[in-house]
C-alpha cells in the first residue's frame, strides 16, 4: 500500500508568534514539524507495519511525506523520515509565500499525483498555525477521492478498504471507505513514536525530491492567493476562572460543570 | 569593514543563537532527547528523587531511542558524533543528573571499555544488550580509600591456573545495585587490568548506599569481591595499566561538561519565569536591578559554558581534544553550574527549597557532579601542571 502523509513545517507553537505584516513570520524563526502531523506520520507507519506483519496482504509499499514550504521545511520532512517514513517530496517556491489553504491543497495534490499511484493520503485535522482545517477536504476534492475527516481510530486496512472510527460531538461513526481516499486524523489517534538516533541518522540518506512550481506544471496564477487577511487583533486575555468556595456542595458543582462541558 | 546588523530576534533561552552552530541532524537528535525528557523524565522526577530510586524499567526506553553507547560504532550502537552525545547529556541533565549519570556510566564507563579494549567475543556478548538497555553495566574504580588517587587501589586479581581470583571493595559505584555486569579494575602482577564481572558470579555482591542527599534518582553502591573467581576470558585483553580506566573517565567527563550546563539551564529558566510572575512591592521581582543582575550573570555563564562545550565537542570530533582540555571544561562548567543553581535558589526565595521546583534538586545533584569523575581540585592541578610543567601531585 502506498501511503502519503502531508506534513507542515510551522513556527514552534511553544514560542510567541512573530508576525511579518499580516502573515506569520516563517523564516528566521525556530520551526518544527506541526505536532499534529506526528499523528499522521505514526498512522501511516502503523498501517504499513500492520500490513507487513499481517496475513495475506503483502507489506510492499512506501510511506511518502509531502510538504510545501520554504527551504527550512526540509527539517519537518527529515523529522518524519527519522520516525521511519521512506521518502519525501518538498515543494518550495518563492511564489508560494503567503499561500492560502486553497493554493496549498492545489500544490499538494499536484505533488501527490506526480509522486505516483497512491492508496491513502493522511493529514492532520488542522494545522497548529493557520487552523483553517479546510485542507484535507479540499485536497480530496482535487485528487477526486473520498475524504473521511476527524479519524480517531484506524480499525483495519486491507485490500482496497479502510475501516476507521470517526470522532463526532457525542460519540463516533464507524466508517468503511474504498481506497484511494484522504483521511484526516486527530491528536489521540495513536501514540507517536520517538524518533530514534538510528532513525535520525538514517533519515539523512533517504531520498527527498525538491520541486518548484514549474515542476508541477503550475503557474503563479494557479496559486494566486484568493483570500486576504484584512485585520489582525490579539486574542482576548483569558479571564480568571470561577472560584468555588467549598460549603459542602463544591464537588457537585464541579461535577455539573464537567457535565456541561461534556467531559463526563 | 562592518555591515549594519539585520533585525534579529533575541531569545532569552538561546541568547547567542548557538542553535545555528549545530547541524540539522544534531538539532534533531537534541530535540528527540528533549522531548523524551519532557514527556518521560520530568513528570516522574520529583517522585523518584524523593523516594531515592532510579526507575530501572525505563532503561529499555532509554535504549530504544539510542542513548546508550550512542557515540560508539557498531554492535547495535547509534554511532553519533561527540557533539550529539554532549547535546544528549545536556538535555538529560536538564531533567536530572541521575538520568545523565545513568547514561554516562552505561555508555562511557561500561560499554566504552568493552568496545575499546574487549575481545570480539566480549563485544558481541555484551554490547547489543547494553545498547538496548536490557543489560545494565557499572564501572568499579573508586575504593573507600582510593578516590582522587585511584592508583592506590587495593583490589587485586591473582592468577589461579587459567582463572583469575579478585578480592577487594569498590565504593560510590553508580548503577552498582542494578547492574547485570560490572567493569572492575584491579591490580595484577602485570599491572592494572579490567574485568567483566557478571552479576551472580560467586564471591561478587553489591550493597546500595542509602541516605544520600544528592543524586537521589540514581543508584549508588558498593561492590564487594571476596575470592571472586573469573574465567580467563573475563579480562579485557586490550589494555594494561591506569590508562585503561582513565581513558574511560575522559569519555564520561566530556559528557559532564555538557550535562552541567543542562542542570544550569533548567535552574536559569525556572528562575527567569518565576521572576516575571512573582510580585513583591507590586512589581515583578524580575524588574528589580539585583534580580536582573543575577539572571544576566546566569544567562551569560550558560551561553559561555555551552559555547565551551561545543568547542570541545568539535575538537573531540576532530581528534584534537586532550584530557587536559576535558579537565578545562569540567572544571569551568560544573563550577559555574553550581553557582547558577544556588543563585537561582535565591530568586525563588523559600519556594526554592522545595521539590516543587527543580532548583534545589539540581543544586544538590551538582554537589556530586563537582566531586565525581575528578574533583575540581584534581582538574585544577591537571591544568596547573599543563601550563607550568610542574607536578603538584604524582
Amino acid at each position: 500500500m502506498n501511503i502519503v502523509v502531508c506534513v507542515k513545517h510551522i513556527p514552534d507553537p511553544n514560542l510567541p508568534a512573530e508576525m511579518d505584516g499580516k502573515t506569520l513570520k516563517r523564516e528566521g524563526v525556530q520551526g518544527v514539524m506541526d505536532p499534529g502531523d506526528e499523528f499522521g506520520v505514526e498512522a501511516g507507519l502503523q498501517i504499513k507495519e500492520r500490513l507487513a506483519t499481517g496475513d495475506g496482504e503483502s507489506g510492499e509499499g512506501e510511506v511518502t511525506l509531502v510538504s510545501m514550504g520554504p527551504a527550512a521545511a526540509m527539517e519537518a520532512v527529515r523529522r518524519g523520515l527519522s520516525m521511519g517514513a521512506d521518502k519525501g517530496v518538498l515543494v518550495s517556491d518563492d511564489v508560494l509565500k503567503g499561500s492560502d489553504a486553497l493554493a496549498t491543497a492545489k500544490v499538494l495534490s499536484a505533488a501527490i499525483q506526480k509522486n505516483g499511484a497512491f492508496d491513502l493520503v493522511i493529514a492532520g485535522v488542522e494545522s497548529t498555525d493557520g487552523y483553517t482545517g479546510t485542507l484535507p477536504g479540499t485536497l480530496a476534492e482535487f485528487l477526486g477521492v473520498p475524504h473521511v475527516s476527524t479519524v480517531k481510530e484506524i480499525v483495519s486496512a486491507d485490500g482496497g478498504t479502510l475501516k476507521v472510527n470517526r470522532q463526532t460531538a457525542d460519540g463516533y461513526h464507524v466508517v468503511e471507505v474504498g481506497l484511494p481516499a484522504v483521511i484526516s486524523v486527530t491528536a489521540g489517534v495513536n501514540e507517536p513514536r520517538y524518533a530514534s538516533f538510528k532513525g535520525i541518522m538514517a533519515a539523512k540518506k533517504k531520498p527527498v525530491e525538491q520541486l518548484s512550481l514549474s515542476d508541477l506544471d503550475l503557474s503563479g496564477d494557479d496559486v494566486a492567493v484568493k483570500q486576504e487577511v484584512t485585520e489582525l487583533s490579539k486574542a482576548e486575555e483569558r479571564e480568571g476562572g470561577e472560584i468555588i468556595e467549598d460549603d459542602g456542595s463544591a464537588a457537585a458543582k464541579i461535577a455539573d460543570f464537567l457535565k456541561e462541558a461534556k467531559v463526563i | 569593514m562592518s555591515t549594519n546588523p539585520k533585525k534579529v530576534t533575541l531569545r532569552p533561552k538561546d541568547f547567542l543563537d548557538i542553535d545555528a552552530l549545530l547541524s540539522p541532524e544534531e538539532r534533531m537528535l537534541r530535540d528527540a532527547v528533549r522531548q523524551f525528557v519532557t514527556e518521560r523524565v520530568n513528570p516522574g522526577i520529583e517522585k523518584w528523587f524523593e523516594a531515592g530510586e532510579f526507575p530501572r524499567e525505563m532503561a529499555t526506553e532509554i535504549g530504544a531511542i539510542g542513548l546508550l553507547g550512542m557515540h560508539l560504532e557498531g554492535y547495535g550502537c547509534a554511532g553519533t558524533n561527540a557533539v550529539s552525545y554532549g547535546l544528549a547529556c545536556l538535555e538529560l541533565e536538564a531533567g536530572d543528573s541521575g538520568f545523565r549519570s545513568f547514561v554516562s556510566v552505561q555508555g562511557s564507563l561500561a560499554m566504552f571499555p568493552i568496545w575499546k579494549y574487549g575481545s570480539e567475543e566480549q563485544k558481541e556478548q555484551w554490547l547489543p544488550g547494553m545498547a538496548k538497555g536490557e543489560l545494565i553495566g557499572c564501572f568499579g574504580l573508586t575504593e573507600p580509600d582510593a578516590g582522587s588517587d585511584p592508583g592506590a587501589m587495593r583490589t587485586h586479581a591473582k592468577r589461579d591456573g587459567d582463572d583469575w581470583v579478585l578480592n577487594g571493595t569498590k565504593m560510590w559505584i553508580t548503577n552498582g545495585g542494578i547492574a547485570d555486569l560490572a567493569i572492575v579494575w584491579a591490580k595484577s602482577a602485570e599491572g592494572v587490568k579490567g574485568f567483566i564481572v557478571p552479576r551472580g558470579t560467586p564471591g561478587f555482591t553489591t550493597r546500595d548506599i542509602h541516605r544520600k542527599l544528592s543524586l537521589r534518582a540514581s543508584v549508588t553502591s558498593e561492590l564487594i569481591m571476596e575470592d571472586c573467581r573469573l574465567p580467563a576470558d573475563a579480562v579485557l585483553p586490550g589494555v594494561t595499566g591506569m590508562k585503561g580506566p582513565l581513558s574511560c573517565l575522559s569519555e564520561a567527563r566530556y559528557g559532564i561538561i555538557w550535562g552541567a550546563m543542562g542542570a544550569a539551564r533548567s535552574c536559569y529558566e525556572t528562575a527567569l519565569e518565576y521572576s516575571k510572575t512573582r510580585k513583591q512591592f507590586d512589581t515583578p521581582i524580575g524588574g528589580f536591578q539585583l534580580t536582573q543582575q543575577k539572571l544576566v550573570n546566569m544567562m551569560v555563564e550558560i551561553n559561555k559554558g555551552i559555547l565551551l562545550s561545543l568547542h570541545l565537542g568539535r575538537m573531540k570530533d576532530e581528534g584534537n581534544a586532550a584530557p587536559e582540555h576535558i579537565s578545562f571544561g569540567k572544571l569551568n562548567n560544573v563550577r559555574e553550574a553550581i553557582k547558577i543553581a544556588r543563585e537561582a535558589r535565591t530568586i525563588l526565595g523559600a519556594n526554592g527549597i522545595t521539590l516543587e521546583y527543580p532548583v534545589i534538586r539540581h543544586a544538590n545533584n551538582l554537589e556530586s557532579v563537582l566531586t565525581y569523575e575528578g574533583t575540581s581540585e584534581i582538574h585544577t592541578l591537571i591544568l596547573g601542571k599543563a601550563i607550568t610543567g610542574l607536578e603538584a601531585f604524582s
